[in-house]
C-alpha cells in the first residue's frame, strides 16, 4: 500500500479519482520522492538517472493497458522540476492519467513544474488525462508550470483531456505538438480561475504530415478578479486542418485575454479559430430560475455544465 | 386559481411609453385547458412572463390560490407552482437533456423518470438523454425538450409561449398530439399556451382573445371559437376582431 496521508490522498481522489492503487503500471509521487512504482509486462517505468524524473516506454502493440503518474505535494515551500518522457511503441492503445495536486498550508510557495514528452508510435492511439488541483489554506502560492509535448509519427493520434479548475493561484501551460502523416490531436482544455490567480495557456501545434489534424478546444472561466491569457496557434503545413476554439465565461472583474492564431504554409491547409468571451447569458439563468433554482445555483449549474 | 387584477405592463421606447399590456384583469380557474390568442404585438407573450414573474407589472396585482404573489421573483413563483416554457428554447453549452430535466425535476430523478418526460413529447429517449442542448439539436427537437422540463416539474400552473413558434410543419402535429395528450392526463395541471393555430385553440377549455394589451374577447371554446374561426387561420379573424371593435 502506498504511504501517503491523508491530504496526499484527498490530493489524489481530485487529480486521478483514485481511491486505491490502480491497476496496471503506476508511478506515485509525493513530496518530490517516489512513494510507489510498477511496471507491467508491456510497460516499463524507469527512473531517470541526469534529472529527476521517469522514463516510461510503452512495448509495441500494447492495447487497453494504463499508466498513472500522479505527483501530490503537501509541504510548504516544495518547488521541483520533473521530466517524464513517454516512449508509445507502434500499434499501442493506451490510457495515461497524469496530473498534480497541491496542498499548501504554509507561507512558502510550493510548486510542481512537469515536463512531459511524448514520443507516440505509427498507428497508436494514446488518450492522456492531465488534472491540475490546489487546496489549502496557506499564503504561500500553489504554482503549476507544466509542458507537454507531443511528437506524433503517421496514422498515430491522441486525445487530451487538460482539467484545471480549483485552487492553482498561478499556471502557465505550455502544449507543443509535432504532427506526422494522417496522426491526430483533440485537446479539450477546462479551465477556471478564482480569487487573484493568473493562468497562461500557451499552445503551438505544428501540422507537418499530410492528412494531419488538431482539434484543439479551451473552455474557460474566469471568475473574481483572476486573470487568463490563452495563446492558440495552430501552424498548417502541409494538406492538413486545425481548428483552435477558446469559449470564455468572464464572470465579475475577471480578465481573458484570448489570442487564437492561425499560420498556412501550404495552400491546402485548412485552418479555422474562433474565440469568443461573454457573461453568462441572461436568458440562461431566467431559464433555470424558472425551473426553480436561484440566481447563484443557476450559475453555478451554467458553468458546471460549460466546464464539464 | 390564478386571478390578476388590473395588470398593465408599460415600457420605455425611445423616451415614449408604450403600454404593451393595459389593466387586464382575468380569474384562470383550476385544471383548465386556457389558449390566449391573438394578434402579433397584443400584448400576449408579455402577458405570459408578468405571470411567471420574468417581467415585472408595473400595475396591479398577482394572485395564486390566493397568496399575493407580485413582488416574488421568478425562482420563488417557479418554487410555488409555476412553469413556464420559452418561445425560443434556450441553449446551453454543455448541460445536457438529462441535466436538465434533473434541475427541472428537483431532484435527482433516475434516467428512466426522464425518459419518460421525453417519451411524453414523442422524443425516444435514449436518443437524447446525453446530448448537449445546444445548437445541434433542431428547432423542433429544442422546442419538445423545452416542453418536456415543465413537463418534469411538479407545476400547479403551466406557461407555455407560442410553442409553435420556428418549427417544421411535421413537428407541429407532433405538437398537438402532446398538448392533446397533457389536455387528456387530467393531471390537475392548469395549462396556459399562446397560440395562434386553430388545432390548439380547438383543444382549449377556454379561449382569450388579447389585442392592443387588453382582453378583446374571453369565453368558452365552444362560444368564442366560431366567431374567430372560418378563415384559413385564425389570427386574420383576430385582426378582423380588434378592427371591427369587438
Amino acid at each position: 500500500m502506498l504511504k501517503m496521508d491523508p491530504i496526499q490522498l484527498n490530493l489524489l481522489k481530485e487529480i486521478a479519482e483514485l481511491h486505491e492503487v490502480p491497476e496496471g503500471a503506476y508511478n506515485f509521487r509525493a513530496n518530490g520522492q517516489s512513494v510507489g512504482r510498477q511496471s507491467t509486462e508491456n510497460i516499463e517505468i524507469t527512473p531517470k538517472s541526469d534529472v529527476s524524473g521517469i522514463d516510461i516506454r510503452i512495448k509495441p502493440g500494447t492495447k487497453n493497458e494504463s499508466v498513472h503518474i500522479p505527483v501530490v505535494l503537501s509541504e510548504s515551500g516544495l518547488k521541483e522540476t520533473v521530466y517524464n518522457d513517454f516512449y508509445v511503441g507502434d500499434d499501442c492503445d493506451v490510457l495515461i492519467v497524469a496530473g498534480c495536486g497541491i496542498d499548501n498550508c504554509g507561507k512558502q510557495d510550493s510548486e510542481h513544474d512537469g515536463i512531459h514528452r511524448f514520443f507516440i508510435g505509427k498507428n497508436s492511439r494514446v488518450r492522456y488525462v492531465e488534472k491540475h488541483y490546489g487546496s489549502g489554506e496557506g499564503t504561500g502560492k500553489r504554482i503549476l508550470d507544466p509542458v507537454t509535448e507531443v511528437h506524433m509519427e503517421d496514422g498515430s493520434s491522441m486525445e487530451m483531456e487538460m482539467v484545471q479548475i480549483k485552487g492553482v493561484d498561478s499556471t502557465r501551460r505550455t502544449t507543443i505538438g509535432e504532427l506526422g502523416k494522417d496522426a491526430k490531436l483533440v485537446v479539450h482544455e477546462r479551465l477556471m480561475t478564482h480569487g487573484v490567480q493568473q493562468a497562461y495557456s500557451v499552445y503551438k501545434i505544428d501540422l507537418n504530415g499530410e492528412g494531419s489534424s488538431a482539434d484543439v478546444v479551451s473552455r474557460s472561466v474566469a471568475r473574481d478578479e483572476s486573470y487568463q491569457k490563452l495563446d492558440m496557434c495552430i501552424v498548417g503545413k502541409a494538406p492538413c486542418s486545425g481548428h483552435t476554439e477558446c469559449d470564455s465565461i468572464i464572470m465579475d472583474n475577471g480578465r481573458i485575454l484570448a489570442v487564437p492564431s492561425l499560420e498556412a504554409d501550404n495552400v491546402d491547409a485548412q485552418l479555422v479559430h474562433e474565440a469568443a468571451i461573454g457573461k453568462i447569458a441572461g436568458e440562461q439563468l431566467v431559464k433555470l430560475m424558472t425551473l426553480g433554482l436561484t440566481e447563484s445555483e443557476a450559475e453555478e449549474q451554467i458553468i458546471n455544465g460549460f466546464l464539464k | 386559481m390564478l386571478e390578476l387584477k388590473n395588470i398593465s405592463f408599460g415600457a420605455d421606447n425611445d423616451g415614449t411609453k408604450v403600454e404593451i399590456v393595459r389593466g387586464i384583469t382575468l380569474t384562470i380557474p383550476d385544471n383548465k385547458f386556457v389558449v390566449i390568442t391573438g394578434p402579433n404585438g397584443g400584448g400576449k407573450s408579455t402577458l405570459a412572463k408578468i405571470i411567471a414573474g420574468i417581467v415585472k407589472n408595473t400595475e396591479g396585482s398577482i394572485i395564486l390560490d390566493g397568496e399575493d404573489i407580485t413582488d416574488k421573483n421568478i425562482t420563488e413563483r417557479a418554487k410555488l407552482g409555476i412553469g413556464f416554457a420559452f418561445q425560443q428554447p434556450v441553449k446551453f453549452k454543455g448541460l445536457t437533456v438529462l441535466d436538465l430535466l434533473r434541475i427541472a425535476a428537483g431532484k435527482p430523478i433516475k434516467i428512466a423518470e426522464a425518459c419518460e418526460y421525453l417519451s411524453e413529447v414523442g422524443l425516444c429517449a435514449k436518443d437524447y438523454i446525453n446530448r448537449e442542448v445546444n445548437g445541434s439539436l433542431s428547432g423542433g427537437e429544442l422546442k419538445r425538450i423545452e416542453i418536456a422540463t415543465v413537463l418534469a416539474r411538479d407545476v400547479k400552473l403551466a406557461l407555455f409561449d407560442e410553442p409553435e413558434a420556428g418549427i417544421d410543419l411535421w413537428s407541429f402535429s407532433n405538437l398537438v398530439r402532446i398538448f392533446e395528450n397533457m389536455r387528456a392526463a387530467e393531471s390537475g395541471r392548469t395549462i396556459v399556451v399562446i397560440s395562434h393555430q386553430e388545432r390548439i385553440l380547438n383543444i382549449a377549455d377556454e379561449i382569450i382573445v388579447l389585442a392592443d394589451g387588453k382582453i378583446v374577447k374571453q369565453g368558452a371554446k365552444d362560444e368564442i371559437l366560431p366567431e374567430i374561426i372560418g378563415t384559413k387561420y385564425a389570427t386574420d379573424v383576430c385582426h378582423k376582431v380588434t378592427e371591427s371593435g369587438v
